[in-house]
């Protein structure tokens, strides 16, 4: 059974390892979410916005052409699809109703391909709440239309300037933000990362995906499960609300797309299952890449919504218990899957979501089994990036 | 007695201690400072194992953290580093970093160097009450070596005593809701919470930390506290020195404070 226990803990991953300074809001949290996100009103709230305002249920899409190159029944869940273009906002729409309830007047957040970000500053621009971004500077740069989108809806971006420069240390500065501003603030984490309860909480909030699934599945195929369910996993949120409905279906291969970078043993990946050993990161014991003394090590992938070099712990412990199977991609492997799904389905992915196509060369599947691949995004934000690989 | 028990029996208040980041500025630079620091007053010293993603330190310590990391500090060295200086040193040496690092050194073999080489005492931020108290606090309570904990503005009064029950140091009292470095003066808000503090007559002897940074603000603390830890504002007055002038300038920094 896969369960979280009453410390926050799956398997020997997960727990809150924060200073003192957080104990308080990360308690408060703690406290209400699971009762809070269960109230009638809170679900009717949170109901009404995923469909009139995100545009719920997303459909699934069976790929046709994509089926016929890999010989299975391949089904897309198109989370693409979402307002402001992946899954983050289910997640940013269920933080924001628990923050207003906490009274909370300021919003932190912390984003890497900027989607969280986005979908941050776009519930707080619904809400009228002020919203402070935390952004790496390279991902600033490699990620420049979704900075746009986040001013535009009058967020403030704040460029982390140490270590990497990416999510791993935009992260860092919105945890010291929160340290700093305790009473007014509440921080939107955008995966199921950090403190518990809040790899829990997102799970919670990105589990409409796999309900969504079961339903749509059983209409199209005559079951409510996949035989193969595919995600990309930064920190892990989009996958965490694929699978979680079918945590404890073991007819259901699980499989969570890593980014590898330029190759696992090139020094510049983020394949944090195969790299990372048992460790704490951004409040959490996890997987997560480090030198044998302790110190993060800086990771690298294409896709700055993988680059992160840890996972939540919930993926901790499927992948170490071995109910699922975790896959690597490299940047030129999600390229290619990229480029191949626009010009077989017309779909434009996210970078993040390509690793998970560039998956199905990497598996193989019986003509009749049911492959669900969760594209997580689409690639508006990427075509800076797709452009300068395009295949002549 | 271990040595920080000694100090606070025998000093009431006023009690400096001060923060240096081991590796900075210079690799080897920790021990000398150490011995300058002691004989210009300084009653302890907090020695921070650089890290390099401290989540509880401002910008300053964050910098000087990246310095030692890239000037090749690691805990083997600063083990070692420790070991030489012990013996010429009496104050009490403290050791500051995330639980990560006790991690992956081996919890078991940490505790074991630290006693080895003399460290008198922990503080480890990230490592919460409750995980210490279901897994960690045996282990350090029978290797006596004292841990000392943080109560900062939010803490209630409860957790407090569960605080006090756990905490075989003194009690790290964080002035404010901030990161380190980042306080400017003591203000009214704080006040109150110094004195509820107070008022709560702790069994363990206490320090004020997180953005004290001058003579007053120092002064103010100790009233409050048996004395106050100084970080951000140390590391920036010796940032980028080094030989003669850095003594000087570490020297001359706590002839400012006492
Ligand atoms: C489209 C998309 N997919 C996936 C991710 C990775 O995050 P997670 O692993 O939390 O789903 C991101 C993160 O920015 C993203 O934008």
């Amino acid at each position: 059974m896969i369960q979280l226990d009453e410390y926050g803990y799956y398997g020997k991953f997960g727990g809150a390892f924060v200073p003192e300074m957080l104990f308080s809001n990360v308690e408060e949290l703690r406290k209400i979410y699971v009762d809070w996100i269960a109230e009638p009103d809170f679900q009717k709230e949170f109901q009404r916005l995923l469909r009139d305002y995100v545009g719920r249920p997303t459909p699934l899409f069976f790929a046709e052409r994509l089926s016929e190159k890999y010989q299975t029944q391949i089904y897309l869940k198109r989370e693409d699809l979402n307002h402001t273009g992946a899954h983050k906002i289910n997640n940013t729409i269920g933080q924001i109703l628990i923050a207003e309830r906490l009274g909370k007047t300021r919003i932190i957040a912390e984003t890497g391909a900027g989607q969280h970000g986005v979908a941050t500053a776009t519930v707080c621009a619904l809400k009228g709440i002020r919203c402070i971004v935390y952004m790496g500077e390279v991902d600033i740069l490699r990620q420049a239309p979704n900075v746009a989108r986040m001013k535009m809806l009058g967020a403030e971006v704040r460029p982390a300037k140490s270590g990497s420069r990416t999510l791993k240390d935009a992260t860092n500065e919105a945890i010291r933000d929160w340290i700093q501003n305790p009473d007014d603030t509440h921080y939107i984490i955008g995966s199921v990362v950090g403190p518990h309860p809040f790899p829990d909480m997102v799970a919670r909030f990105q589990s409409v995906i796999s309900l969504e699934m079961k339903k749509q599945l059983l209409e199209k195929t005559g079951k409510d499960y996949p035989d193969h369910l595919i995600a990309c996993v930064g920190g892990g949120s989009n996958a965490a609300g694929a699978f979680y409905h079918y945590l404890n279906r073991k007819e259901v291969g699980l499989i969570a797309v890593e980014a590898a970078g330029e190759g696992i043993d090139s020094g510049k990946s983020a394949a944090t299952s195969v790299l990372g050993t048992d460790g704490i990161i951004h409040g959490s014991r996890t997987l997560l890449m480090q030198t044998a003394d302790g110190q993060i090590i800086e990771p690298h992938s294409i896709s700055a919504g993988l680059d992160y070099p840890g996972i939540g712990p919930m993926h901790a412990h499927l992948i170490a218990s071995g109910r699922a199977k975790a896959v690597a991609i490299t940047d030129q492997e999600a390229l290619q899957a990229g480029f191949e799904l626009a010009r077989l389905e017309g779909i434009i992915p996210a970078l993040e979501s390509a690793h998970a196509i560039a998956a199905l060369d990497k598996l193989s599947f019986e003509k009749s089994e049911v492959v669900v691949i969760n594209l997580s995004g689409r690639g508006d934000k990427d075509l800076e990036t797709y452009m300068k690989f395009a295949p002549k | 007695m271990n040595r920080i028990e000694k100090l606070f029996a025998q000093k009431k208040e006023g009690i400096l201690n001060i923060f240096l980041t081991a590796g900075y500025p210079g690799l080897d630079d920790m021990p000398k400072l150490v011995k300058t620091l002691e004989l210009a007053g300084v009653d302890m010293v907090e020695i921070g194992m650089p890290y390099s993603d401290p989540l509880a330190d401002g910008e300053t310590i964050q910098a000087s953290s990246k310095i030692a990391l890239e000037n090749g500090m690691t805990l083997d060295i600063l083990f070692e580093q420790i070991q030489e200086l012990r013996p010429q040193v009496k104050l009490p040496i403290i050791l500051m970093g995330y639980f990560n690092q006790v991690l992956q050194y081996g919890e078991h073999r940490f505790i074991e160097t630290c006693k080895r080489v003399g460290v008198d005492g922990l503080i480890l931020p990230d490592l919460p009450l409750i995980e210490l108290e279901r897994r960690y606090h045996r282990l350090f309570a029978d290797a006596e070596l004292p841990i000392s904990l943080l109560v900062c503005p939010s803490t209630t009064e409860a957790r407090i005593r569960q605080i006090e029950a756990l905490s075989t140091g003194f009690i790290y009292l964080v002035a404010d809701a901030a990161t380190t470095g980042n306080a400017a003066s003591i203000n009214e808000q704080q006040l109150l919470y110094f004195k509820r503090i107070q008022a709560m007559k702790l069994t363990h002897p206490s320090l004020i930390g997180f953005g004290i940074s001058d003579k007053n603000a120092f002064d103010q603390a100790s009233q409050f506290a048996q004395g106050a830890i100084i970080g951000s504002a140390f590391i920036r007055a010796i940032s980028g020195l080094a030989g003669e002038q850095l003594h000087q300038a570490a020297e001359n920094f706590v002839q400012r404070i006492i």
